[in-house]
């Protein structure tokens, strides 16, 4: 059943202050609980409709307990991620908010902070952003003023100090639980652990990495972390995802930077009758081992256009242990919610 | 098409891909160029008197000049003003199509090459590996303030001359 923390009088509003928690969010609760947390992105809608959101979210609903919106990844325009984030929260759903670099500078990075606090925003992700040529619109100015780093400093000043950058005051901080991304598998190796070190002091609560399909190397990584006590400073989540096909795992290999897919999961693939199924059956095992290694504390689970497979994925794998994640049917002002939501 | 970098060079024409620079060969002599440096700074630190009597306002353009010359052959440098080198391996973090200046993003390819330029090595990679040779990786883990970007174009040899911490 749903932690009686988790629940407030009404679905999107921030709930019950809790003492220790900078935020007033599910994520955090279910992370300070000890309990796996699981998250899942969707990449939002090429459209000004609403009900595509739902529409896409809806198959894995209680199943994750927070959504990330992701902030023009692979450098192409969607709807913004403050904006999706808003509409999840109406809907009752807790975001994390994506914000990158790439497209902002620290004046309107900061502006969108305090908006997306005061819209119910609770969980903010800091990156840096993919570079502008793998989008559609490579010939736009990369603005990156800030990096991931510089960007996690920003926010907790903001949040802690009460001061924006320039160091004016905030009368009203944002009261938001921070986190970064982090990529094990990318070179230098082992500067990997040292940069998550500078991500922790700059501010990361938690962290969603990139795709996981090499876990001895994840297990070299986390040995790491917990040799420098990172993962007692903050939250790990695994990112995990299914692969549709061996030619999608090639084709991602080759023309997407930062994810590595070793040679052994390909080989499983084009051996398999179904690749589909085997694509989800890999990310389950890897769900699995990873759910075992001291240190994750949860699995961010990214399926680009493979939405409907989150739900079975996370049953599958019994990460949660028999949990119920939020989800809208479990709050009491329900029929209330929808009437006033149409209003 | 080239894209865009984050932090255009002043005053130096872009160089055509694939780059054939210098500095490449730079991070990997970091040691022995570090060293030469750290000389180079000292004389720079007992020269202050003589520039305060010259002037540093008088001083900024022509020293800024050489310093041009100098590092933008030797590093590509960008001129950000506000010079890390000596904590990044001698790897100048400008030449990032991003401008990071925390270290590398999360996209390098596996043969350690820039997500943005499949050609050119990653800056960073290249940081670390010169960090080593330095013996300064220590001084990767700092956190490095966002640029300033009013500083661009300004010498960072004057900074080190007036005895300004660069950051």
């Amino acid at each position: 059943m749903l932690h009686p923390d988790d629940i407030g009088p009404v679905p999107w509003a921030p709930l019950k202050p809790l003492p220790g928690h900078v935020s007033r969010g599910r994520l955090e609760r279910v992370l300070r609980r000890g309990e796996f947390a699981v998250t899942a992105e969707i990449n939002p809608p090429d459209s000004a409709d609403p009900d595509e959101i739902e529409h896409r979210i809806k198959p894995f609903e209680g199943w994750v307990d927070a959504i990330n919106a992701t902030d023009g990844s692979g450098a192409h325009c969607h709807m913004s991620s403050i904006a999706v984030s808003a509409l999840l929260i109406r809907m009752g759903y807790s975001p994390v908010t994506q914000i990158s670099c790439r497209d902002h500078n620290r004046i309107a990075i900061q502006g969108n902070v305090l908006g997306a606090a005061a819209l119910g925003v609770a969980n903010i992700l800091c990156l840096t952003g993919d570079g502008v040529q793998a989008g559609d619109h490579p010939e736009a100015k990369p603005v990156f003023d800030l990096d991931s780093i510089s960007l996690l400093q920003t926010i907790r000043t903001m949040r802690d100090e009460g001061k924006f950058l320039s160091g004016r005051r905030i009368t009203g901080p944002p009261q938001v639980f921070v986190g970064a991304a982090e990529n094990p598998f990318a070179p230098p190796h082992d500067f990997r652990p040292i940069r998550l070190a500078k991500k922790i002091a700059a501010g990361a609560q938690f962290i969603q990495t990139q795709y996981c399909y090499d876990v001895p190397m994840m297990a070299r990584f986390m040995a790491r972390v917990r040799d420098l006590g990172l993962h007692e400073r903050c939250f790990i989540l695994a990112g995990c995802g299914p692969l549709a096909s061996a030619k999608a795992a090639k084709w991602i290999r080759a023309n997407v930077p930062g994810v590595h897919i070793p040679d052994g999961v390909i080989a499983r693939l084009e051996g398999a009758k179904n690749q589909r199924a085997e694509g989800k059956r890999i990310c389950v095992e890897i769900i699995q081992q990873l759910r075992e290694m001291p240190g994750i504390a949860g699995v961010h689970l990214m399926a680009y256009k493979q939405e409907e497979s989150i739900a079975e994925i996370v049953h599958e794998s019994g990460v949660l242990r028999g949990r119920t994640p939020w989800r809208r049917d479990l709050v009491a002002h329900m029929q209330a919610v929808e009437t006033q939501g149409a209003a | 098409m080239r894209a865009e970098d984050a932090f255009p060079a002043r005053g130096i024409a872009r160089r055509p891909l694939p780059r054939r620079s210098l500095r490449l060969w730079s991070v990997r002599h970091a040691r022995a160029l570090a060293a030469v440096y750290r000389g180079f700074e000292r004389v720079l630190r007992g020269a202050h008197p003589l520039f305060a009597r010259i002037g540093y306002a008088r001083l900024e353009r022509p020293v800024a000049r050489v310093e041009l010359a100098v590092k933008s052959a030797l590093f590509d440098c960008r001129m950000c003003g506000q010079c890390v080198l000596s904590a990044t391996g001698l790897s100048c973090p400008m030449n990032c199509p991003k401008g990071l200046r925390n270290g590398p993003c999360g996209g390098v390819r596996d043969n350690g090459h820039c997500e943005v330029h499949p050609d050119m090595p990653c800056v960073w990679v290249q940081a670390y590996a010169g960090a080593e040779r330095m013996g300064a990786v220590a001084r990767m883990g700092e956190a490095r303030a966002p640029i300033d970007h009013r500083r661009a174009g300004l010498s960072s040899w004057l900074q080190a001359a007036r005895g300004d911490v660069a950051s």
